[in-house]
């Protein structure tokens, strides 16, 4: 346990996080309970997912420094060998093992 | 036991081997970084049992580490996981009639779960509740596994894992190449990819403009975008709907 961090305050944390995570996900389940669901709630939950996937895609690279070379270079290079090895084998274990070790081994030994 | 329900549990089976995989690598990446932030094995554990949330745990190492105010921790969470809102509303119907289980379900609605669950058509010998359970049960069994052996690996061994947060990027990518490849068929780009390009075009657009205007939260103007956006596509989107259903 880091220094800064007690056992209390971190359960609490969890507890709220997975609370609220939990909230999320039955939020609509209570909402539209009875009764007929909206058909524009409908057409947004069939539209929506490939959406937000692509959202978070974006959202897992905001992090990048951009401005520096070494540390954007290896993040899209290791992206494009997941889609290349997705194309190619359709495995999601050697796309995403693949991809992770590649990512890793060019920060810690090739763009240092 | 009869046969429908030991055909949808072999079927869940056979199924969720893909997720086997990526939670596996993705729990691992999960349990070394919370290790190397120097939380014992167990916190992986309690995080994979309560919480289970691939992406949210990621953030929730830094929350925990940082020891941020449980404000901060609900505004962050709500932040990450408010695109499960929009899960739960495509399977309403799919899950009404799960009775008991529909608890657990609903409760273990995870990202990968949510895309094998909505996208599969259970066949009339499969009990489609059982599969659906099991599916959700399965899922949650290789995350925690993958969690704990992360963690148990990130406190035992010695090793530089410098990067392995990527795993989570890697993860996104393959579910979005996926989905990308899966809905054209043999066209590289076609109508079917429109939302998947509304996400990344609106986020994109949110992200720059959010680094000039200075604002942190990027996601919450990408999330209007993306709805408003669809909302106005929505006679173009329809209209490719009816042309798959003939």
């Amino acid at each position: 346990m880091p220094s800064n961090v007690t056992g209390g305050h971190t359960l609490l944390l969890i507890a709220v996080i997975a609370a609220v995570t939990l909230v999320l996900r039955a939020a609509p389940f209570i909402l539209f309970r009875s009764g007929r669901t909206p058909a524009i709630v409908t057409y947004l939950g069939r539209v929506m997912p490939p959406a937000v996937i692509g959202m978070l895609v974006i959202y897992c690279f905001a992090d990048i420094d951009f401005t520096r070379w070494q540390a954007f270079v290896p993040a899209l290079i290791a992206a494009a060998i997941v889609i290349l090895l997705h194309i190619w084998k359709r495995n999601s274990l050697i796309s995403i093992g693949a991809g992770t070790v590649a990512y890793m081994l060019m920060i810690q030994f090739l763009f240092k | 036991m009869d046969v429908k329900k030991t055909k949808a549990i072999k079927r869940a089976l056979r199924d969720t081997f893909p997720i086997f995989a990526g939670y596996l690598v993705l729990g691992i990446g999960f349990g070394v970084m919370l290790a190397k932030r120097g939380f014992g094995t167990y916190w992986a554990a309690i995080m994979s049992c309560t919480m289970y949330a691939g992406s949210m745990q990621y953030v929730a190492v830094e929350l925990l580490a940082d020891a941020v105010t449980v404000g901060y921790a609900i505004m962050m969470t709500v932040l990450v996981n408010i695109r499960h809102v929009f899960y739960g509303v495509s399977l309403i119907d799919k899950y009404r009639d799960a009775g008991w289980r529909r608890f657990y379900m609903i409760f273990a609605l995870t990202d990968e779960t949510y895309s094998l669950v909505s996208t599969t058509e259970v066949s009339e010998d499969v009990d489609k509740n059982s599969y659906y359970f099991f599916v959700s049960l399965f899922d949650q069994l290789y995350w925690i596994c993958g969690c704990c052996i992360g963690a148990l690996m990130g406190n035992l061994i010695e090793f530089n894992s410098a990067g392995i947060e990527y795993a989570m990027t890697a993860l996104f990518v393959c579910i979005f190449a996926d989905q990308w490849l899966s809905v054209g068929g043999r066209k590289l780009l076609s109508g079917k990819h429109i939302s998947a390009t509304v996400g990344v075009g609106a986020t994109l657009i949110s992200l720059i403009a959010c680094n000039i205007l200075e604002i942190e939260y990027f996601l919450i103007p990408s999330m209007i975008i993306i709805l408003v956006s669809l909302i106005l596509l929505r006679p173009v989107l329809d209209r490719r709907e009816d042309e798959n259903a003939e």
